[in-house]
């Protein structure tokens, strides 16, 4: 027998959706073994009904409820509380319903800011008021989906590595728990780590890391964390280059910047950025600035408008 | 009794949008909208970010096209920082942009839309999608999944990330291409290419042709149209003066630096997304049906509207009996499906081009960069129109101010035109039933929004 699945996106972007497509080949074996009751992206089961006259949102009932995004307004909310209701297991696919994603750098500001910044760029003719007919009102924030609902399993990633979505989907057919990476992402990197340095400073990513031509090998590079690049590699929770294989920015010889969210799900990958190059004598006043090292995992509260806690 | 019919949320598209359909009393069309209910707020959120992070940071305004957003904040943050990229730089750069431009026109073909052409928009939705074509045309399906997975994994192999790149960094390229590298890409281009051109006569021959009186009645409206073309014309995907047609045919091209003498962004207070307007035609804003004011569209349909010819000779081909047979701009929304494939034989035969450049295999791809004080517009062809961004930084390269107008923002307001088209078109007498519905919704997954 099939395991039903439905799937919803919420605060995202659909990489995570794409991703699920870059099964490639494997997709038709997953098709083969699950049956998708709801997935927008691909399929039209509508929640007020197929002749658009409810009026209420419905999603079909499933065994296994995929919610890509965080939460950032009543739709997203109402949506992921109706395939919690009606799913058995929810897993929360990526990092933006894992830690916020990208779109939480938006939790630095409260929401008036981010709506008075939209409607009045240069291009904009600016409105009398901001568009509220049917559409959901902002929330205060952008949150994980584990600060609004109870999620069964984190599937990390931005977008997670179609290894472990197949890895993931078959685990849940065969009903076992997945295998999912858990070290950091330099447990899994190949360049050369000599130990402590002389560095005392980071230099901003402006120009290429030293390697001897192109056709040299990563595992001859010395790491861009000690050649003074920034690297969020220590912090990050590994596994972004499938089964087995190179960090995927690595292998571009570009550093990591943290995509993975944090190594332990509660983890701070701000305030353990800054103490591993506090505890190496690295100065962070060398950062240009600290927040982008929240920029995939800025939910739970780790970032927030800057006058509030005061003002509130 | 008045009525409201909601389709919500609008499937197969990528996103969050609906549509509400107002009936009057005797159950005719009184109007209609599109809800989009999405805001982000990219534009606040990089203020104070180094700008040399946010080809890594806006990416993520979209997982379809993360290459475009990508791409377009390199060649802006190039802006800021006055900085010149070495040539095989820039045409690394145009290949991952050509490439990934394939994937998408296939992901978007067969895996969006071909459910309700291939199976038929009429049939239960359950079938009415990609999972249904594979267990109904299981070889085709497998064909078409190798070709799609293939150009994806050219750009993953070779630039490491596929989804949310990383490989575009100010200045040029982050690594450059290996002899070995190129001959094994320029191979399975060549087989893409045929793919291209398969899908092509696939979809002239056995797709299209009972659709043609559709095309010409579902969601057609009048509207001039957007694309970005090179010196002589030519549709150029990557670089080149933007180009902005009327539905005569006149045309004004410009600049991406003086996009905001040309193009306005206005507000309606049902949709978060705005509605980007020709200001330049100093005609104002109106989404009327018999006589819209400012309203351009951007996408396939739009290049090729703008474009005098193709850069290539098989897409020109196609380019030339598409006008043959549509004229000149052609306006059936429908026809976006059409201008799609002709746009994936040009991608396809671009990227053989630039592989076939001794040049691409240079080893100075990057030139190192002064974070300063500066603007910059960068501007490409996203697969969903022309895409904008603009920023500012101060002494230190840090952002002080970014605008964005993404490519299917300029499609809101015909998108809205084309499902009002459709709705009066197909609803008469309050009848309306899930095949109706679905062909309205046809009318915005030709945008491919």
């Amino acid at each position: 027998m099939s395991v039903k699945v439905a799937e919803e996106w919420l605060n995202a972007c659909s990489g995570c959706e794409i991703a699920i497509v870059d099964l490639g080949e494997r997709l038709l074996d997953v098709l083969q073994l699950v049956d998708f009751v709801h997935m927008p992206v691909i399929m039209d089961h509508k929640y007020l009904g197929q002749k658009g006259d409810g009026e209420h949102m419905s999603i079909p009932e499933a065994d296994v409820g995929i919610l890509s995004g965080g939460i950032r307004n009543e739709e997203h909310l109402e949506v992921a509380l109706e395939m919690r209701k009606k799913c058995k297991i929810i897993v929360a696919l990526g990092t933006c319903a894992t830690h916020g994603g990208i779109p939480a750098l938006s939790n630095s500001y409260s929401s008036q800011e981010v709506l008075e910044r939209y409607y009045s760029t240069e291009s904009t003719d600016k409105p009398h008021a901001w568009p509220d007919q049917g559409v959901p009102p902002l929330l205060d924030a952008c949150y994980a989906l584990d600060e609004k609902v109870k999620v069964d399993l984190y599937v990390p990633g931005c977008p997670p590595h179609p290894d472990h979505v197949f890895s993931v989907l078959t685990a849940l057919v065969e009903n076992r728990p997945p295998a999912l990476p858990g070290k950091s992402v330099c447990d899994q990197c190949p360049t050369v780590r000599q130990g402590k340095g002389e560095l005392k400073r980071l230099r901003r990513f402006l120009q290429a890391p030293r390697y001897q031509g192109a056709g040299e090998p990563l595992n001859k590079m010395r790491c861009l964390l000690e050649q003074g690049i920034l690297c969020m590699g220590p912090v990050t929770r590994g596994g972004c280059g499938g089964n087995g294989a190179t960090p995927r920015c690595i292998s571009a010889r570009v550093p990591c910047r943290g995509c993975y969210g944090p190594v332990r799900h509660n983890g701070n990958q701000m305030l353990d950025m800054l103490n591993a190059l506090a505890s190496n004598g690295i100065e962070v006043q060398s950062l240009p600035e600290y927040t982008s090292l929240l920029r995939f995992s800025g939910a739970h509260h780790l970032l927030h408008p800057k006058r509030s806690a005061k003002e509130a | 009794m008045s009525q409201v019919i909601n389709i919500a949320p609008i499937t197969r598209i990528e996103g969050h949008a609906s549509i509400a359909i107002h009936l009057d009393d005797a159950g005719n069309v009184r109007d209609s909208k599109v809800h989009i209910m999405s805001l982000r707020g990219f534009e606040k959120f990089v203020e104070g970010k180094p700008a040399e992070e946010l080809p890594r940071i806006v990416n993520r305004i979209c997982g379809i096209c993360p290459w475009q957003h990508h791409l377009a904040s390199n060649k802006a943050v190039d802006g800021c920082f006055g900085v010149s990229v070495p040539p095989a730089g820039r045409k690394l750069r145009e290949l991952m942009q050509v490439v990934s431009h394939a994937e998408d026109k296939l992901l978007h073909f067969f895996f969006l839309a071909a459910g309700d052409f291939v199976i038929g928009p009429d049939s239960d939705y359950a079938v009415r999608n990609v999972i249904g074509i594979a267990k109904a045309n299981p070889d085709l399906a497998r064909k078409v999944v190798r070709m799609r997975q293939m150009a994806k994994m050219i750009l993953e192999k070779f630039a490491g990330k596929a989804i949310h790149p990383v490989a575009g960094v100010p200045g040029g390229f982050s690594k450059p291409l290996l002899e070995e590298e190129r001959v094994e890409i320029l191979k399975q281009v060549r087989e893409l290419l045929d793919f291209a051109l398969f899908t092509m006569d696939f979809a002239k021959t056995k797709v299209f042709p009972p659709y043609l009186d559709m095309v010409q009645s579902v969601g057609v409206i009048h509207t001039g149209f957007i694309g970005t073309v090179d010196d002589d014309g030519a549709l150029n995907l990557y670089d080149g003066r933007i180009r902005l047609m009327k539905g005569d045919g006149s045309r004004v091209d410009f600049d991406s630096l003086e996009y905001t003498d040309y193009i306005g962004e206005h507000v309606e207070p049902y949709s978060y997304s705005k509605f980007p307007y020709a200001r330049c035609w100093n005609e104002g804003f109106s989404l009327d049906l018999s006589d819209p004011k400012g309203i351009y569209r951007s996408n396939c349909l739009a290049r090729l509207n703008v474009a005098d010819k193709m850069a290539t000779p098989r897409a020109h081909e196609e380019l030339e009996e598409f006008r043959e047979k549509f004229g000149r701009p052609a306006q059936a929304t429908l026809l976006y499906h059409w201008a799609r494939l002709v746009e994936e034989v040009y991608a396809c035969e671009r990227a053989i081009q630039l592989l076939e450049d001794p040049e691409i295999t240079d080893d100075n791809i990057r030139a190192a960069v002064e974070p300063k004080a500066g603007r910059g517009v960068g501007c490409l062809e996203a697969p969903r129109g022309t895409l904008i961004h603009d920023y500012s930084t101060d002494e230190n390269g840090l952002i002080t101010r970014a605008n964005m107008i993404v490519g299917t923002t300029h499609n809101i307001g015909p998108i809205n035109m084309s499902v009002n088209q459709a709705a009066r078109t197909l609803i008469k007498n309050g009848e309306v039933d899930e095949a109706t519905l679905n062909k309205i919704e046809m009318a915005v997954r030709a945008y491919d929004p």
